[in-house]
């Protein structure tokens, strides 16, 4: 259900980045499916009842508490797969706003159709 | 349980909203809310280096976002709507949604890890051994520096060649266009 719901957010993303016509709307439906995608490969690695991947001094203090910290853990993969994921997503969102406000001073519209239409 | 139904429902209506308002600067508002949103799910799945990075990068990203819709003459969007093509788009896209809600029944249940159904799965590996082979009591920190390095260092490059592209783009002066090909004194 929490998978659906993310998915969800995705459809919700890809809608505004197909239907709307401002330039900044798509932007922030490509954003908006970036999240999906982000919260989905956290909650794939997700246990009921887990601990975040991270070794504490408790843990070390038997064999028996690491044994529990390696069945209880989070997976830790997507979650270094996703903090790149977050930054890159920083650096393709600057380059967005940053042709959006070129097109902007050129044009002094947002507007694709209106670019198109003076373009001729 | 019940706090991520909650927090999935408040992104969703978050980016109804951002998707439906005509007003840009609530848009953009609106993506501030569900990425903090987003921070706090990350938080509740024991993501906690990953809710730190969102909550930075929200940040910044809102600054970017702010920054083009303000100060802007026509921040309402005005216009007709074509509504033949609106139709056509949202029902391909409720067919897609339809069609992808089936994938969900073969992934396991939430709250079980997916790792754990693959045998001699890498994560595996990292959690039972990230300790004693990286030395890092962080473990998103040993397979980002450690195992994964070079992934990281594909990173480092995307994120690099993404602000020179951002700064060719927004520089002002430009040398040599064809107004200035003529010679020009040197002051």
């Amino acid at each position: 259900m929490l998978y659906a719901l993310c998915f969800l957010l995705f459809m919700i993303g890809l809608y505004c980045a197909v239907v709307k016509k401002n330039m900044v709307k798509i932007v922030v439906g490509i954003l908006i499916m970036e999240y999906a995608v982000n919260l989905f490969l956290i909650m794939l690695g997700y246990r009921q009842g887990g601990v975040a991947p991270i070794i504490d001094k408790s843990h070390l203090e038997s064999q028996a508490a690491l044994n529990n910290f390696v069945s209880s853990s989070v997976d830790p993969l997507p979650q270094a797969l996703v903090l790149t994921a977050i930054v890159i997503s920083l650096g393709s969102l600057a380059l967005m706003i940053s042709i959006c406000i070129r097109t902007y001073e050129k044009y002094g519209t947002f507007d694709i159709t209106e670019i198109r239409r003076l373009r001729g | 349980m019940t706090i991520f139904y909650i927090l999935m429902i408040f992104i969703v209506i978050a980016s109804l909203i951002a998707v439906e308002t005509t007003d840009l600067l609530s848009a953009v508002i609106c993506i501030g809310a569900m990425g903090f949103g987003v921070s706090l799910i990350f938080l509740f799945l024991r993501a906690p280096d990953i809710a730190i990075t969102q909550i930075v990068v929200e940040v910044l990203g809102l600054i970017i976002l702010i920054r083009a819709t303000i100060s802007r003459d026509l921040t309402f969007i005005s216009g007709d709507k074509e509504f033949f093509g609106t139709v056509v788009s949202v029902a391909i896209i409720f067919v897609i949604f339809l069609a992808g809600l089936r994938v969900f029944e073969t992934l396991p249940e939430f709250g079980t890890a997916i790792f754990t159904e693959a045998p001699n799965a890498a994560s595996q590996t990292y959690i039972s051994q990230g300790l004693d082979k990286t030395g890092a009591a962080n473990l998103v920190t040993s397979v980002i520096l450690d195992y994964r390095a070079y992934d990281t260092l594909g990173e480092a490059t995307v994120l690099f060649t993404s602000i020179i592209g951002a700064t060719v783009l927004l520089r002002r002066k430009t040398k040599n266009t064809p107004e200035t090909l003529q010679p020009v004194s040197e002051s």
